[in-house]
């Protein structure tokens, strides 16, 4: 176990910016079939191609825009529009936790610096820093480099997705919808730090799998997540 | 709606949106600012990126069955075995893959 406490203060550098956008490189074949969904689903509700980069560079958070898509109305009222934004902010809202989570981390940086970075981020390019953090890693330029590839790839196949349509005939047949399941899970091998730091896992995904049964939506992932770590507080090393 | 460049009601809805977002991306961060880092919150942090996940994927592999498990369990013998992240994702996409077209 690595003790956090003994890390290096945060710096930045070259060589972690691509560092960082090579370790994310596994995940670009799904981001892709994931980005030109999007794309192609914005131009289907009639969004025009400057409207469709506005939200992809703004909102920049693919999951709620499939679901504000999904329900995007004919007529935008204020009424819509605040149920858009109340609709973007809970499915978003698990990213909370991904934030907190980079404050031991970030936190001696000055704001200007973490603050217009957190807007880049992203759970695949959370999950891989942290796990180049949980390795005793502290160039933050790692979380930046991944985060850059993530925007590139998240644009260049938004835009793909929005003048070519779905160009993937059909995603799950190469199983490109599994991508992000399959990456976050083999992270949980180096995650692993014996079996009571997995306790929370289970707690998560126990509770996670109720919610997902009982609620409709995404709801799941941020009660699954605050359960389990929450649950991570009280677990104490023997 | 369809207008070629963009309509003022749409520009609002995403800038709407895009309010909603940020705060949940920066939220977070901003509040364990102001929160001691204490063992027990350290210890919390430490645990939510497996709960993360756990969180994330369990619902999916689960409604996707049979051949998202094979997926997973290929993705994890490969990461154990040989700790490469693209020898993982490509040994459990032509798993579910395979699975997906021989299995249904």
């Amino acid at each position: 176990m690595i003790d956090r406490t003994q890390s290096s203060a945060p710096y930045w550098s070259l060589e972690g910016l691509v560092l960082g956008a090579r370790l994310m490189l596994p995940l670009v074949p799904g981001m892709i079939a994931f980005a030109i969904a999007v794309g192609s689903t914005a131009a289907g509700k009639g969004l025009s191609f400057i409207e469709s980069m506005l939200m992809n560079v703004l909102v920049y958070a693919g999951a709620s825009q499939m679901v504000a898509l999904g329900v995007w109305p004919e007529q935008l009222t204020v009424a819509s529009i605040a149920a858009l934004a109340l609709l973007a902010g809970t499915v978003n809202a698990r990213m909370l936790l991904l934030g907190a989570g980079l404050r031991p981390w970030l936190g001696p940086l000055p704001a200007w610096q973490t603050y217009p970075t957190l807007h880049l981020l992203t759970d695949p390019g959370w999950i891989v820093a942290m796990r180049y953090r949980g390795e005793g890693g502290s160039d933050v330029s790692v979380l930046l480099g991944g985060a850059l590839l993530v925007f590139a790839v998240w644009m260049a196949a938004t835009t793909a997705g929005y003048l070519l349509g779905a160009l993937v005939p059909n995603p799950r047949a190469f199983a490109l919808d599994l991508v992000m399941p399959i990456f976050f899970a083999a992270m949980l091998v180096p995650l692993w730090r014996g079996r009571r730091r997995a306790i929370p896992w289970v707690v998560a995904g126990v509770v996670a799998l109720a919610v997902s049964y009982l609620v409709e939506g995404w709801w799941y992932v941020i009660a699954g997540s605050l359960a389990g770590t929450i649950a991570g507080g009280f677990v104490h090393d023997e | 709606m369809t207008s070629e460049w963009a309509s003022p009601a749409v520009i609002v809805a995403i800038l709407a949106m895009a309010a909603a977002t940020y705060p949940m991306r920066a939220g977070g961060y901003w509040l364990m600012g102001r929160i001691a880092l204490t063992p027990r919150v350290r210890r919390m942090l430490e645990a939510s990126p497996g709960a993360v996940i756990v969180a994330t994927i369990l619902p999916i592999l689960i409604r996707e069955g049979l051949p998202a498990a094979l997926a997973i369990l290929a993705a994890g013998a490969a990461m154990y075995f040989f700790r490469r992240d693209y020898l993982a994702v490509a040994a459990g996409m032509a798993l579910a893959a395979a699975a997906r077209a021989f299995l249904t």
